[in-house]
């Protein structure tokens, strides 16, 4: 009965790992590994934002001031408290609380779309208006040498940014569903934590993004 | 019961969920605020300060890497000190691009070999090596090669 209990409780343990604790420690350096690759993938985009906006300063200024910054506190807002969520369901699943573990992750994919729709409204305008990158860059009404370059890095950046929201959401999606499922307990919710890490980073890039074409331009 | 002992991570009480939130959404309006006025190059010192802060809490707290294991710690380190390495060395090259454009700042020294033909246009070859003395405006010693 016992060893029965046991092997149902580890079923989870792949067989080329010794012990759980091996295993979920395996699973998040190679997490983290994955999320250096992201850091170096933006921080390419935040080298090229550097460069120039010290080539154009003046531009920039004038452009930024462009963006609605009301739209892009509330986006702040939002993604900070869609990682709270997030870190509340890696926390409930470790006390072994799976209602609530689905709850808050129902609570950040409602955030993470909420965020896309308000940058949906923001970029909608911008199209409008032609203030688009590089060659598609019509508007006419920003002082300084070659506005369309300031577009072309904010499309670049929040774009790739919006791209891994929504890649989050599949993953939280996915988790979700193992987690209705019932595939998690509180020894093992590895795949919930990973997909948290990889939301943070979300969350962490979005907090370089805001003050940096919000707010100083 | 007891192999599942060394899985149960360190599970953070919700009081500190609840403060590091807090503290972030501070951080975020006192960011915001500050943009509304104007203090120059403080502006953006301000505002990449209470980015890094913010950062920090995140990656401390909500990632755990304040209590997991230090070796994330260090990958996620390197990922940033190459970052550094990577902005560091690409501004130092465009934004001192201008320090070595002879049609706006002239020549970094005027009496560098390369800039010889034309500071000493008047004088032909012959002179500079025959007349060097005579020469007031270039002193040729020591870029004239095999006369050490």
């Amino acid at each position: 009965m016992s060893t029965e209990s046991t092997d149902k409780h580890l079923d989870f343990l792949e067989h080329h790992f010794s012990t759980p604790q091996q295993q979920a420690e395996s699973a998040k350096l190679g997490m983290w590994v994955f999320l250096l690759t992201e850091i170096l993938l933006f921080g390419g985009l935040f080298l090229a934002y550097a460069v120039y906006r010290s080539w154009h300063p003046e531009m920039f200024y004038n452009a930024h001031l462009f963006l609605d910054r009301e739209l892009g506190t509330f986006n702040t807002v939002v993604l900070i408290i869609s990682s709270l969520t997030m870190a509340l369901a890696i926390r409930s699943m470790q006390l072994g609380k799976r209602k609530q573990t689905i709850w808050m992750l129902v609570a950040t994919l409602a955030l993470a779309a909420v965020f896309l729709v308000v940058k949906y409204f923001e970029y909608s305008h911008k199209i409008h208006l032609g203030q688009l990158p590089g060659k598609f860059y019509t508007f006419d009404g920003i002082e300084g040498n070659n506005p369309h370059v300031f577009f072309s890095v904010y499309f670049l950046m929040t774009g790739l940014h919006g791209i891994h929201v929504i890649g989050g959401m599949f993953a939280i999606g996915w988790v979700l569903r193992r987690t209705i499922r019932n595939d998690f307990s509180s020894a093992y919710y590895t795949p919930i934590e990973m997909t948290g890490l990889y939301w943070h980073l979300v969350d962490l890039v979005w907090i370089f993004l805001f003050p940096l074409f919000y707010l100083i331009g | 019961m007891t192999s599942q002992a060394p899985t149960h991570h360190h599970i953070l009480p919700f009081r500190t969920y609840m403060l590091v939130t807090a503290g972030l959404l501070i951080l975020t309006a006192i960011t915001v605020g500050i943009s509304y006025m104007d203090f120059g190059v403080f502006n953006l010192l301000v505002a990449m300060a209470v980015a890094v802060g913010k950062a920090a809490l995140v990656a401390l707290f909500f990632m755990h890497l304040k209590y997991d294991n230090k070796i994330y710690l260090m990958v996620f380190m390197v990922a940033l000190l190459t970052l550094g390495v990577l902005i560091f060395l690409t501004l130092a090259d465009t934004m001192t691009r201008g320090d070595i454009d002879i049609e706006e700042t002239g020549p970094i020294n005027p009496r560098a070999a390369m800039y010889l033909k034309d500071t000493t246009s008047a004088a032909t070859p012959d002179s500079l090596v025959e007349g060097r003395a005579d020469t007031a405006a270039v002193d040729t010693t020591s870029i004239s090669p095999g006369e050490e």
